[in-house]
């Protein structure tokens, strides 16, 4: 079997070629301008971000060396030579783990709880008022943009310090991130149930009751789930501003160079970490499983 | 309408069965969590009164901040430089950051790297970086530049490779693979394959996601201030802690307007470069 390609006169290869030349250039200007813009504003930005690769070049050996010390206790032997001297504080560090754990888990909760009921006025489909839906979502939005870090300064103020200020740092902020994913989902249901609940005549709370939310509540739920994975890394943090958890054992160890207990709680928060993720991804696919047999 | 429900129990016995076990198992499962809640509730002090007071502080607090002060033309130039300064720590943590989870992407990506051993060590390490939080990375990078907004790309950077890497291998993961093979049938080699195969298909999902990482890394930026790498953090925790709480709330606005700002030119932007069909599939 013979292969033949057909080669057209070059007085009619030419301009075709020429165009093809033509098109490859001016696509390979776009980009380079593009490259050329990403260029100048990373070189704007180094300057005023104080970007010096002397200083980092001459330092950099330290990150390396930072990261070993680490592993390595007070009387210079490696960590895993003593486990009783490398987690010597390990009953305070899992009280303010399992702390910390509460505070993700009723943030979780009473945010997504919040986040709920406000999700049905913020839907553009379901929405009772739509001056009340404007209101909703801007109010959201303000919750979710504010870092969760200056929440909890300005709770930490008017609460005192401890755990109660991290809460509801991370409540706010998991009300305004599932406030607009719930509502996403509920714009997306179907509405014929609702509008067949509605024609019995019933108000728009029952309607929302038996119409819309047995269409949402599996992806609520799988929402929420993934919402509390983030959450435990946040309130791990919280104690950096006195927001009670582990996080202000974490900072006091990394400020006062106590290295060995800064792996120590490191190890403790990423296990604690690794095992919720894996629960939660276990508890979603369950959640799927059940939805896709029926 | 009584009479018909019996017929109707007739021809469709099992919607009326009462609650079966899964109903149980469902119910004990939610009481066990609401149990949970709480005592969590309880043991965090949700009952005890410091709840009430704080709220009427609370009230007081947000009543004081309103309106928003900057108190000073000086003061509203510092916190305008410190606020250029967050957004450069953004721009530059996620543009390095990017550029150095490429490789590590394709490392780590199934259909890239036949080897299972690089595979999963470049995995573990991925998970590993993302798992510690910014502010962690914040303090280890000031133990290494000192203090200033460079410790701050710095940590942006480290914590954004280990989330772009693995978002970058997942889009990949799922990119169509005939485009390799007939790359790899004319005889291009493995690297053409990922060149020309893998690359301009997965280009618009990496676009999207570097510029929705820019929008949050901006806000990151502007609380990683608050353990001294830079940025807007500083003036802003240290209003808080002085009580100008007309200071703060300006301060805050400021955020806001800005995170608002980059949010709306990154979606003109992701739009100018991939249509609009590319940040859907993202």
């Amino acid at each position: 079997m013979g292969t033949h390609v057909v080669r057209l006169p070059d007085a009619q290869l030419q301009p075709l070629l020429a165009a093809y030349d033509a098109s490859v250039q001016s696509r390979r200007r776009h980009t380079l301008l593009i490259l050329a813009c990403v260029a100048g504003a990373m070189f704007l930005a180094s300057i005023s971000a104080e970007v010096s690769f002397s200083k980092l070049f001459e330092n950099l050996h330290r990150f390396p060396s930072y990261i070993v010390r680490l592993f390595y206790l007070e009387n210079g032997q490696p960590v895993w030579t003593d486990l009783g001297e490398w987690f010597w504080g390990l009953s305070r560090w899992l009280r303010l783990l399992g702390e910390t754990l509460l505070m993700a888990y009723v943030g979780t909760v009473l945010g997504a709880a919040v986040a709920f009921v406000f999700a049905f006025l913020a839907a553009a489909n379901v929405a009772p008022s739509h001056w009340l839906r404007i209101v909703v979502r801007r109010f959201c939005e303000l919750c979710r943009t504010v870092p969760t870090l200056v929440l909890a300064l300005i709770f930490v103020i008017s609460f005192g310090l401890g755990p109660m200020a991290g809460v509801l740092a991370v409540i706010v902020h998991t009300f305004g991130v599932l406030a607009k994913l719930f509502a996403e989902v509920v714009e997306n249901i179907d509405m014929k149930p609702v509008e067949g609940v509605s024609s019995t005549g019933s108000p728009w709370h029952v309607a929302m009751r038996f119409g819309a939310v047995p269409q949402i509540l599996s992806n609520f739920t799988s929402y929420t789930l993934l919402r509390l994975e983030i959450n435990v890394r946040e309130a791990a943090v919280m104690g950096f501003v006195g927001a009670g958890g582990i996080g202000q054992d974490l900072v006091e160890a990394i400020r006062k160079f106590y290295y060995s207990d800064v792996s120590a709680i490191l190890v403790l928060i990423l296990l604690t970490v690794a095992v919720i993720d894996m629960l939660t991804s276990k508890a979603r696919h369950r959640l799927i499983g059940l939805e896709e047999r029926g | 309408m009584r009479a018909p429900t019996s017929s109707l129990r007739e021809r469709y016995p099992e919607h009326f069965q009462g609650f079966g076990r899964d109903r149980f198992v469902a119910a004990a499962i939610g009481f066990a969590l609401f149990a949970l809640l709480i005592y969590a509730m309880g043991h965090l002090g949700f009952f005890d009164g410091t709840l009430l007071a704080g709220f009427g502080r609370l009230f007081e607090i947000v009543g004081l901040m309103l309106p928003p002060d900057p108190g000073s033309w000086a003061h509203v130039k510092t916190f305008s430089v410190s606020l250029i300064e967050t957004i450069a720590i953004a721009l530059l943590g996620t543009l390095s950051a990017a550029v150095l989870a490429l490789p590590l992407a394709f490392l780590a990506a199934r259909n890239v790297t036949a080897q299972r051993v690089v595979r999963f060590l470049s995995r573990r390490s991925l998970d590993t970086i993302r798992s510690v939080d910014i502010l962690v990375w914040a303090l280890i990078w000031i133990n290494v530049v000192g203090l200033g907004p460079f410790a701050g790309a710095l940590a942006i950077m480290t914590a954004d490779i280990g989330s772009f890497g693995k978002l970058f291998s997942e889009a990949m993961e799922a990119a169509d693979r005939k485009p390799v093979e007939g790359i790899t049938s004319t005889g291009g080699s493995h690297v053409f394959g990922i060149r020309f195969g893998i690359l301009p298909e997965v280009f618009p999902v990496l676009i999207s996601q570097i510029l929705y990482y820019f929008e949050s890394n901006t806000r990151s930026a502007s609380i990683i201030g608050i353990v001294g790498a830079g940025g807007i953090g500083l003036h802003l925790a240290e209003a808080i802690r002085t009580l100008e709480l007309q200071q703060t709330s300006f301060i805050v606005l400021m955020i806001l307007v800005a995170v608002a700002a980059i949010d709306f030119l990154s979606n003109r932007l992701r739009f100018a470069l991939i249509g609009r069909r590319g940040g859907a599939t993202a």
